[in-house]
């Protein structure tokens, strides 16, 4: 008989009373994948809006043509559209069409007629790479030249608080994320110690009968792994039926900013995988945890 | 039982001494309070049969303790299997402690488990396939009287029941070195003389016994064994040489 690791094989399930190890555990890490699945589905979803915003509005200039008369209003947009579209890093330049924007006014000031009664200004969307966002003052120079009634609105501008406030977030629900890790691991780490003090007795009888620390340990590994997968698939599941939810009623409001929140495939991916993690890193603080109180013991 | 004779020269490093225990000026102290075992200087040979008597409070358990290596001593030097277990690594004890059967004084049966699972306790930790268990451990089993209480909990059997499990789990690993703490303590004198065979049988097909014992008619039934005598955490004979039984009284 070596004193090689060997496993005790399918009897080892024996060898530990059956029941759960350490009483209130699963419960706890239940609560815990609960409130990082959530942290997380929240970062996820912010990391995909704050993305979303920089590529479809962070890039974007809008040039407002403020002009009375409405025939120099057409001609200089005409003119400053001409101007723009050969600049270099100028990908897109789009006249935003009249009902477009009586579409976007009649919420405030109803509907039909606004040219005859209120001037409105014409409306020129212009998308950038991103390496042109150096560029702005040679287009702003450009629609100068040929249209002195145009303003040139660079929408990363005012929309930079927004990005920022995103981005906050983003690493608040990070850093949840890790507390919850944290949390879960000590958790882990005090069930282990209450297992270990519980069985000291079988656990002295096996180690004179040549049992290794890692033959032990794996007992106690399997017993907090399976309280770990019980408890992190409660706490996904619960999870889970709260972000449906959640994601029902923001439908509902029809935001498009709200809507920009929303989980990527490879985010939703990275939400499944999270009880497989609590349970591989539950295994591992149980095996560290007892492996390092057996080598105190002969 | 099917078990067969060791093979000495495939197992054993006993660095040619033949002594599979030796003790040099070993002492063992509890704490800070006083010594337990002073001054410990014997050695036991190969294939010997030992019992180890004294009164209550002389040391025999702790003596056993460091035998089965559930403590390390004080100071003084212990070699086991030839080599010296005071110094060695923690991570090497596991591999000694498999070539040591223990029966222990309080039985020390897992309590969850049924006889079966108890006996077969050594087996599975040195990794032995449970489809190969069954045999040797229903065998051992019936052979101290106890086949028809395998699946019985340890709470559920007498205390000469659970003696008698102890033991069957302490032999069934054919060990090199079996160590015994009033095994007979708990059982009418003819289980005591049957299990008293068992060790003698285990003995002969290469086994070193060292039983610690009360019992004086135990003594005197295996006339090969020598004695070791404790006596305040020494040894009594003043000499160290360890004594012969006293004769096997007339019936």
């Amino acid at each position: 008989m070596k004193g090689g690791v060997r496993r005790f094989g399918k009897a080892e399930r024996g060898l530990l009373p059956e029941g759960r190890l350490a009483g209130p555990m699963p419960w706890v890490i239940a609560i815990m994948m609960f409130l990082t699945v959530l942290a997380a589905a929240a970062g996820l979803g912010l990391a995909g809006a704050a993305a979303r915003l920089d590529d479809q509005i962070g890039r974007r200039v809008t040039i407002q043509v403020v002009e009375a008369n409405p025939r120099l209003r057409e001609q200089q947009a005409e003119a400053a559209a001409a101007a723009i579209r050969p600049l270099p890093g100028v990908l897109a330049v789009r006249p935003v069409p009249q009902a477009e924007i009586e579409a976007l006014l009649e919420p405030w000031i109803g509907a039909g007629g606004l040219e005859s009664d209120l001037p409105v200004p014409a409306l020129i969307d212009v998308d950038l790479a991103p390496e042109a966002r150096g560029s702005l003052p040679r287009l702003r120079a450009a629609v100068a030249a040929v249209a002195p009634a145009a303003r040139v609105d660079d929408n990363a501008q005012w929309l930079a608080p927004l990005a920022s406030l995103i981005g906050a977030l983003k690493w608040l629900a990070a850093g949840l994320v890790l507390l919850m890790v944290a949390a879960t691991a000590a958790t882990v780490v005090l069930a282990a110690r209450a297992a270990l003090d519980t069985h000291r007795a079988t656990i002295e009888i096996l180690h004179l009968m040549g049992a290794t620390d890692v033959q032990v340990a794996r007992l106690f590994q399997r017993r907090i792994a399976l309280d770990a997968l019980f408890g992190g698939l409660v706490g996904f599941i619960i999870a889970g039926a709260v972000l449906i939810a959640l994601a029902d009623r923001v439908s509902a409001l029809g935001s498009e900013l709200l809507g920009s929140a929303a989980i990527p495939p490879l985010g939703w991916a990275v939400l499944v995988g999270l009880p497989a993690f609590g349970v591989f890193l539950a295994m591992l603080v149980a095996r560290l945890t007892i492996l390092r109180a057996l080598g105190r013991m002969l | 039982m099917a078990w067969r004779s060791r093979n000495p020269a495939g197992r054993r490093r006993l660095n040619g001494s033949g002594s599979i225990v030796q003790f040099e000026n070993v002492g063992l102290r509890y704490g800070t309070g006083a010594e337990t075992l002073s001054d410990l200087t014997f050695s036991l040979k190969e294939g010997g049969f030992y019992f180890l008597t004294g009164p209550s409070g002389a040391g025999k358990t702790s003596l056993l303790k460091l035998l089965y290596l559930a403590l390390r001593p004080s100071r003084g030097l212990i070699r086991l299997f030839g080599e010296d277990i005071v110094t060695m690594p923690r991570g090497r004890m596991p591999g000694f402690r498999r070539r040591i059967g223990v029966v222990f004084q309080e039985f020390r049966m897992v309590p969850h488990l049924s006889a079966f699972d108890n006996v077969a306790l050594p087996l599975r930790v040195a990794g032995v396939e449970d489809k190969d268990l069954e045999t040797p451990v229903r065998e051992m089993l019936s052979w101290v009287g106890l086949a028809d209480r395998a699946s019985a909990r340890p709470a559920t059997l007498s205390g000469g029941e659970q003696q008698r499990v102890a033991i069957a789990r302490a032999v069934i690993g054919r060990p090199e070195l079996l160590v015994a703490d009033e095994p007979t303590g708990n059982v009418d004198p003819e289980m005591a003389l049957r299990l008293l065979h068992l060790f003698d049988s285990l003995n002969k097909l290469g086994t070193t016994v060292i039983v610690a014992t009360h019992d004086l008619h135990l003594l005197a039934r295996i006339q090969r064994a020598e004695m070791l005598r404790l006596d305040r955490g020494q040894i009594a004979d003043p000499t160290g040489a360890l004594r012969h039984p006293p004769k096997r009284p007339e019936a």
